[in-house]
């Protein structure tokens, strides 16, 4: 029997020092991504904005990332914990590339190895506190997951997380079809995202549509999306309220 | 300062609702497409149903991170069996597997509700029907999950099974004939769509006979 050093693993069973090491709570977070399948591939959203509880802490957040040549990562939830998975997706990729033999893991294998990842720490009552959404395209074959925090996984032809659950999906139930077109994606997109941005109050007006096709992936500069907000409803809110 | 409670839970309910009949010489499983969270929907068409073995074939509702990680293992589990002993496992072998796999789990449980369907080595229906810990028992039918409440009684009194209650102890198997049970399912589904809010969009039916493994589909009520 080997003598080792007998230093007690950080995250073990005993002692209230380990509970430092879970997440409680998230600190700085992104709020929804909206995905669906088009034509030629997936579309993406999502806004800019890292709020840290209240605050609008930071404007510039990337939340939607490329992996590999097939695949489109958006995060919503703890900025560090995304962070934190592209990390382990870099690697991942990284060993990928390093067989050097022209094959190439495509979006539902990232997808599959993200939800082992989430599901993991969910296990370990240590959970990166994030809401995924992986889409992709690979050998004419479109793809578009989601993973939540504790592991719950599915495949759709459109996703949301966070608020984009309530606000968005209702929408792309009703207008989705087959075979979108980029205009008609891109337009339905920033119907739902025009919507967040006047209902989820973490959400903000800079916003990237991200694009995936079998030829690769883009993601758009920022921009922003025109809000109207003459309606006469918005102008005197309280009006005919009960008891105002 | 009193210790840090942790606000969020392992588990999740994503509801639906699965149910399997054994035959004298088929078995139907079936089981909804829904897949939800709290009051929304997460998507319409997610199946609960997984071929483990040749006439083996398990419908699971409840946490569907823990029924998929199940699901995996069983399969893993299997190919190691058939690689030792050169054969499928049978139904009722498969059945004391998902048991001890479930209760290793006892004390963080897989919040999965299972119910396994097929032919026993003798070519004859079995249905075995667990809770999440890994109790189980061989019957002549069951359902499981949120709908199972509406489903279970109205199939004690259509499917003319044997009470369970009589002695001497009598197989539990249907004397009902395939399209029969079918048909039966189908109806079952309709009428529990109406009143569970997590049952409904799509009925998958599975049907494991002499001949192999079929599959059908059916819409329900998407509200």
């Amino acid at each position: 029997m080997q003598f080792m050093a007998s230093k007690q693993p950080e995250n073990s069973l005993l002692g209230p020092e380990s509970d430092s090491q879970r997440t409680l709570y998230p600190y700085v977070t992104g709020t929804s991504v909206v995905a669906l399948k088009y034509k030629d591939g997936i579309l993406m959203a999502a806004d800019m904005g890292g709020s840290y509880g209240s605050t609008l802490r930071y404007k510039s957040v990337e939340r939607m990332k490329p992996i590999g040549k097939h695949s489109l990562l958006g995060a919503s939830g703890e900025i560090s914990d995304f962070q934190e998975i592209l990390h382990y997706l870099d690697e991942l990729i990284l060993y990928d590339n390093m067989w050097d033999d022209g094959n190439s893991l495509g979006p539902k294998e990232v997808h599959n190895y993200l939800t082992r990842v989430m599901y993991n720490r969910r296990n370990k009552f240590n959970p990166l506190w994030n809401s995924l959404v992986l889409g992709g395209v690979k050998n004419g074959q479109k793809y578009l997951g989601t993973v939540s925090m504790i592991g719950v996984n599915f495949e759709d032809n459109h996703v949301a997380t966070g608020f984009g659950n309530h606000l968005a999906r209702p929408i792309l139930r009703q207008e989705w079809h087959e075979n979108l077109s980029f205009e008609d994606g891109v337009r339905l997109l920033e119907k739902c995202m025009r919507v967040l941005l006047y209902r989820d109050r973490s959400a903000i007006n800079k916003l990237q549509i991200a694009k995936i096709t079998e030829e690769g992936s883009t993601i758009s500069q920022p921009y922003s999306l025109k809000t109207y907000w003459e309606f006469s409803a918005f102008a005197n809110p309280a009006q005919g309220a009960v008891g105002s | 300062m009193t210790k840090q409670q942790a606000n969020w839970s392992p588990y999740d309910n994503n509801g639906g609702s699965c149910v399997a009949i054994a035959g004298a010489d088929y078995c139907v499983i079936a089981a909804d497409t829904r897949m939800s969270t709290g009051y929304n929907i997460l998507t319409r068409e997610y199946s609960k149903i997984c071929k483990l073995a040749d006439k083996c074939v398990m419908a699971s509702s409840g946490f569907q991170a823990d029924v998929k990680a199940l699901q995996k293992q069983l399969a893993a589990r299997h190919l190691i069996y058939q690689h030792q002993h050169n054969k499928q496992m049978s139904c009722p072998a498969m059945a004391q597997l998902l048991s001890n796999t479930l209760y290793y789990k006892r004390f963080f449980p897989y919040y999965s509700f299972n119910v396994l369907g097929g032919l026993d080595n003798e070519g004859k229906g079995c249905v075995f029907t667990y809770d999440a810990v890994g109790s189980y028992e061989k019957v002549g039918y069951s359902s499981q999950g949120y709908g199972s409440t509406l489903i279970m009684p109205f199939l004690d009194n259509q499917l003319k099974s044997p009470s369970p209650l009589l002695l001497p102890v009598q197989d539990a198997v249907t004397p009902l004939v395939e399209a029969e049970a079918v048909d039966l399912v189908k109806t079952v589904f309709a009428s529990a769509s109406e009143r569970d809010i997590y049952t409904g969009d799509k009925l998958e039916i599975v049907v494991v006979n002499a001949a192999g493994i079929r599959r059908e589909y059916m819409e329900l009520r998407k509200d």
